[in-house]
């Protein structure tokens, strides 16, 4: 964090306000910045899904070629694989008491959410550029 | 006993959830069910990228009993999500805390995300 000689607040007010995690209010803000992004994401999500659905192969490659849902999808992608992570990261806090293994398994879920994403992420952008 | 009337803390076995916090551990439950369920969206999406026989054979799975079954918890664990966390935004800037307020909202999203997952797949199927 940045001094800043206008706060009114001193060196050890704002270092005490950020907590025994050392990062203040990073976490909470930044999942309900996701879910506030997951919101109209989703809706269109479910609306392409909906519309894709019955349809096979060739609609989906042709839906996803175009570079508007191409765009949309990957940063659904982005923000929900962030969110999750973000999310199962608070369940583990609260439910696994030994330390070892909560940290363990923050871990593993941050592996698996950011390694699913870029999967995903570049599975979209193959068909995107019709490889 | 002198301590008999003492209140007691309620115990998770013999105490009956009001359906606020059944709403709650629900969102947590829903949460951590759609992560998984990612791993379907991530096969689906990349089998896709595979070819057309990878595509569809994910699209038989799909359409087993089974994917039907999967899809349509899927379905409803994100709709529940979508509207219990639109109320926990609204819980964030400090409105609807009151009793009678929490209860309707409890119903609201519930008949909100059943109505939205009902209309999927009416539009679906």
């Amino acid at each position: 964090m940045t001094s800043n000689s206008s706060s009114l607040r001193s060196p050890l007010g704002r270092a005490r306000g950020l907590g025994s995690a050392k990062e203040g209010t990073h976490h909470w803000w930044v999942q309900r910045l996701t879910a506030i992004a997951l919101i109209p994401l989703t809706m269109w999500l479910v609306a392409s899904i909906v519309a894709l659905s019955g349809s096979g192969y060739d609609a989906f490659i042709l839906w996803f070629g175009q570079p508007i849902n191409a765009t949309v999808m990957i940063l659904f992608l982005g923000v929900a694989f962030h969110h999750a992570q973000l999310g199962m990261q608070v369940v583990i806090e609260d439910y696994v008491s030994h330390h070892g293994w909560r940290v363990t398994l923050n871990i593993l879920v941050k592996f698996a959410c950011y390694g699913l994403a870029t999967l995903s992420i570049v599975s979209i952008l193959t068909i995107a550029f019709g490889a | 006993m002198a301590t008999q009337n003492r209140p007691l803390s309620p115990h998770l076995q013999v105490y009956r959830l009001p359906l606020t916090a059944l709403m709650s551990i629900t969102h947590r439950i829903t949460g951590v069910g759609l992560t998984f369920g990612t791993l379907l969206l991530t096969w689906w999406i990349t089998a896709a990228a595979y070819g057309k026989p990878e595509f569809d054979q994910v699209q038989a799975f799909l359409g087993s009993w089974i994917g039907l079954i999967l899809l349509l918890g899927f379905s409803f664990a994100l709709f529940f999500h979508l509207c219990n966390g639109l109320r926990h935004l609204f819980w964030d800037f400090g409105r609807y805390f009151e009793l009678h307020e929490t209860r309707r909202a409890d119903v609201i999203v519930l008949i909100g995300a059943a109505a939205m997952t009902a209309a999927t797949w009416v539009m679906v199927l």
